[in-house]
């Protein structure tokens, strides 16, 4: 990432190294003294959270490998030794179970909050992309390691995910044969699902790489989402963020471990603990929770390829966001319009992940129709023409004048000097 | 705090029921069936554990009764003497072992035998395999019962209001599994259909298990009343713990762990404090 | 380290009626102290969180409960004629279990400890200070059957029987040869065939483990 070293290092040792491989002056530049904005509140901290949540996940993840084993007879068995027998076993299994859903609850705030505050925007574009590239990565991990404990559900599930793809004109059944590796969800589709649900998560490692390089090439977004323009604007990245961060991440394995210590079946569905069984459908086949407001949309629509194609869309529609927002200003801070409106694609999601949890009939249908529409509308129709309509609030001239004004705006209140 | 906790738990419970009440709303979204009773099982909460005594009766009862269809083949011998199960002594362990026969082999000649199991066997299933338990059966499977409190849910609740029930009371597998062994009852308008019986706490009120619990079906060492409504208890009691064998382990590590960590951030959140207030 | 925060407090609050220059820097001192404290106390707990978390990790990957469980075996060892042997699995190895002719007792009473390589009894069913004498190589002193794990002391192969300079087992990777009470004599295992922990349930009928 960086070249040669603008460090002098009084350890010999640290001197020779780093004037063959300049590792520790890209530590020093890039983790400790990066200057970042001074105003980042608690919602910039999920990227530290995510970022943790993915060790945890690869962790418990080549631990369980150690004892599972990816074969229709004894997978679901080998799940159960893990919990029964081995060491530790059914903290190490519910960790992972439950880290999959709170990866995904870390990183939905984390995309809320880049929506809100526009950090999609110029010249942000890429590390965007590269962040929607790592959502789809995670979705698709997700959905095959759901597949390994080989319950109902996971059975179920891998079945009318695999069977999205048949709605591919021409070459649909083909593809669906190709995918499970015979005529239905078997053997074959198990253990090609266990090889990806192990590789994925390195691509994952070098996304994220790639997600932080060009996070560190254009600097943070900030609340305020004018751009850094002096020293005055921002502090090293340790040890403020890196201590910020660490508390942030301990309150939210707080939450991770409360549900894997005292509730760790509640994210889950108690028919995943019946074995799979090719020849009986659960009455109601429901994705896990992370996935159900895209399960509403794909259901919302009465024709089997447009669905496919609306839940696939829902997601890729935010690859093009930077070019759908028209307003130049990025924070919601000064949008009062766009802020509205983002609370309300905020209650739709959450409205769509109601509907997708239910019995796709009466009611239900015509709310996810709605809040489908509403989901495109947004993002194609409102955030376009809202930029052109839209007078932002006066921004900041910069972000340490906001910072101050937020302070002498308290000791104000306060009725007391500040310090 | 664990009355707090039951005061949250009865708040949440009446709120719900009052508002499906008022709504109109079938309680059950599957099929109509009744809600199990909630019952105050000693392992509910966060320091909930397992009565000893109360899964070594329910061991009886699984044995006496219920073994002699399903299966239970995740659990062995040997959990019944591990700590937070029955805790049976290892001699106990290994006497109920000796009594029953596994089949072992293929001996030097190729052949299998039947020997006496050891703490070591999982328990024997009481059929070969799914399709001889099925025909055995009248068709219909004696679904396994290792996981059986897990597996399934003792009630539904309106989607605003079951995400909290849940969190505070968990999905009530063991409640269903009482509710079902005490609610045989005679079939509204003495309707009949033929090899199923009446319960209506089963997802479609027709099972193919006729009521398996009499009044003294097992004779309890201890001396407790083997009544339904206790039999009911016990291999409830026992079931869930089946199901989750390391529970008691797994909320003892918690407590410390949540303990530890809460410290751990307070001492983090200063030291940012700290931290941030030198900058200004 | 309270106590002396709270002196350094009260010295800065004496000062304070006469020199206003002192107080600061005194109070600076004891904040200092008590953030070190602070920083040391939560480095700490944050190590020991870090440990504690290693542990299940590390833990798994030792025998889990049902590997454990299975530590014990029962073998029928009536049917195996004199002179002949019998190789039966305990916790995934070999264990050699062989009816022994008078002359192979015999030959291995002969041996003078003294002479082998590695003159320690290595039977777990014997004091562990016990000699490498053909008596402390059985157990109830029942010099019949000789029962031992079949691997090899130098790197792990499976001895074969009936074999090597000495009538006993003979190990095929490297060479060594162990006499016929599984006791090293030539080449580089540098112990003698080791005893599992056994007793006799009856006359013909032993129980491993």
């Amino acid at each position: 990432m960086s070249g040669h070293s603008s460090y002098e290092f009084s350890n010999p040792v640290v001197k020779w190294l780093d004037s063959r491989l300049p590792i520790v002056t890209m530590v020093k530049a890039q983790a400790m003294d990066f200057p970042t904005p001074k105003n980042l509140n608690y919602w910039w901290t999920f990227g530290g959270i995510l970022a943790t949540m993915l060790v945890i996940q690869l962790i418990t993840g080549i631990v369980l490998v150690m004892h599972y084993t990816p074969h229709v007879d004894m997978a679901f068995d080998s799940v159960e030794h893990i919990r029964r027998d081995v060491n530790y076993g059914n903290i190490i299994q519910k960790l992972h179970a439950n880290g999959a859903s709170f990866f995904f609850i870390a990183v939905y705030i984390h995309m809320f909050r880049g929506l809100y505050y526009g950090s999609y925007k110029a010249p942000r574009e890429v590390l965007w992309m590269i962040g929607v590239a790592i959502f789809l990565a995670m979705m698709a991990t997700g959905f095959m390691g759901y597949v390994l404990p080989w319950g109902q559900m996971s059975f179920w599930g891998a079945k009318v995910i695999t069977n999205l793809f048949s709605a591919i004109p021409f070459f649909g059944e083909a593809i669906v044969t190709w995918l499970w590796g015979g005529f239905s969800v078997d053997n074959a589709t198990l253990q090609r699902f266990f090889s990806l649900h192990y590789l994925l998560p390195f691509v994952l490692c070098a996304l994220v790489f790639l997600h932080v390089w060009a996070l560190h090439v254009s600097g943070n977004g900030n609340p305020v989402g004018v751009e850094v323009k002096s020293g005055q604007d921002t502090v090293s990245f340790h040890p403020y963020y890196t201590m910020k961060d660490l508390f942030a991440i301990l309150v939210f394995l707080l939450f991770l471990f409360g549900f894997v210590f005292f509730s760790p079946d509640y994210l889950g569905h108690p028919i995943n603990y019946v074995e799979a069984n090719p020849l009986v459908t659960p009455a109601h086949i429901v994705p896990e929770w992370y996935y159900l407001p895209f399960y509403a949309i794909l259901r919302s629509i009465p024709d089997k390829l447009l669905g496919v194609v609306a839940m696939f869309a829902s997601i890729l529609i935010l690859f093009i966001l930077p070019w759908l927002d028209t307003s130049k200003v990025r924070s919601a801070t000064y949008r009062p319009r766009y802020r509205q409106l983002f609370w309300i694609l905020v209650v739709v999601c959450l409205g769509l992940g109601v509907c997708g949890a239910q019995p796709a009939e009466g009611g239900w249908v015509i709310a996810s129709r709605i809040l489908t529409a509403w989901y495109f509308l947004h993002f194609l129709v409102f955030l376009p023409l809202l930029g052109l309509f839209e007078t932002p609030k006066p921004l900041p001239s910069s972000i340490s004048e906001s910072v101050l004004a937020k302070q002498a705006a308290k000791s104000t209140a306060a009725a007391q000097p500040a310090e | 705090m664990s009355k707090t906790m039951n005061k949250i738990v009865k708040f949440l419970t009446t709120a719900a029921l009052a508002t499906t009440l008022a709504s109109g709303i079938t309680l059950a979204a599957g099929g109509g069936n009744k809600l199990a009773k909630d019952i105050d099982f000693s392992f509910e909460g966060i320091f909930g554990k397992y009565d000893r005594a109360q899964l070594q009766r329910g061991y009886l009862v699984y044995k006496e009764v219920c073994a002699a269809c399903h299966s239970m083949r995740l659990v062995s011998f040997r959990n019944l003497s591990q700590p937070g199960g029955p805790e049976f002594s290892e001699e106990q362990v290994k006497a109920i072992a000796a009594g029953f026969e596994v089949t072992d082999g293929p001996n030097e000649d190729g052949e299998m035998f039947q020997r006496p199991a050891v703490p070591a066997d999982r328990f024997p299933s009481p059929f070969a395999n799914v399709e001889a338990a099925t025909s055995a059966n009248g068709g219909a499977y004696p679904p396994d019962l290792s996981l059986v409190t897990k597996s399934r849910e003792g009630w539904h609740f309106p989607w605003y209001v079951s995400p909290f029930i849940k969190l505070v009371k968990g999905g009530g597998g063991a409640e269903y599994v009482y509710s079902l062994l005490i609610g045989y009852e005679d079939p509204p308008h003495g309707e009949e259909k033929e090899g199923l019986h009446y319960n209506p706490y089963f997802s479609t009120q027709w099972l193919a298990m006729p009521n398996p619990l009499n009044e003294d079906a097992v004779e309890y060492a201890d001396g407790t009343k083997a009544s339904v409504d206790q039999m009911a208890r016990d291999v409830s009691a026992f079931m869930a713990w089946a199901s989750e064998p390391k529970m008691e382990e797994r909320k003892r590590t918690g407590f410390f762990i949540m303990i530890y960590l809460g410290i751990l951030s307070v001492l983090m959140f200063l030291v940012k404090k700290k931290i941030w207030r030198d900058l200004h | 380290m309270a106590g002396a925060c709270a002196g350094g407090r009260e010295i800065g609050v004496t000062q304070l009626h006469r020199e206003g220059l002192i107080i600061v820097s005194t109070m600076e001192t004891t904040d200092s102290e008590r953030r070190d404290f602070l920083y040391i106390a939560t480095g700490a707990a944050g190590v020991g969180f870090a440990g504690i978390s290693v542990w299940p990790f590390i833990d798994q990957m030792n025998p889990d409960a049902s590997v454990l469980a299975l530590s014990s075996v029962e073998v029928d060892i009536g049917p195996i004629e004199e002179g002949q042997s019998i190789t039966i699995k305990w916790r995934g190895n070999p264990v050699i279990i062989r009816h022994r002719t008078p002359k192979e007792i015999e030959d291995a009473k002969a041996v003078p400890v003294a002479d082998l390589p590695d003159p320690a009894a290595r039977n777990a069913n014997v004091a562990d200070s016990a000699d490498a004498a053909d008596a402390n190589r059985v157990v109830d002193g029942n010099e019949k059957y000789l029962v031992m794990l079949g691997v090899c002391t130098h790197l792990g192969c499976v001895p074969i029987g009936d074999a090597g300079d000495f009538g006993g087992w003979f190990c095929p990777c490297h060479g060594s040869h162990y006499d016929t009470a599984g006791r090293i004599r030539l080449g580089p295992a540098p112990e003698n065939l080791p005893v599992p922990p056994f007793s006799y349930l009856s006359d013909t009928k032993i129980r491993i483990g």
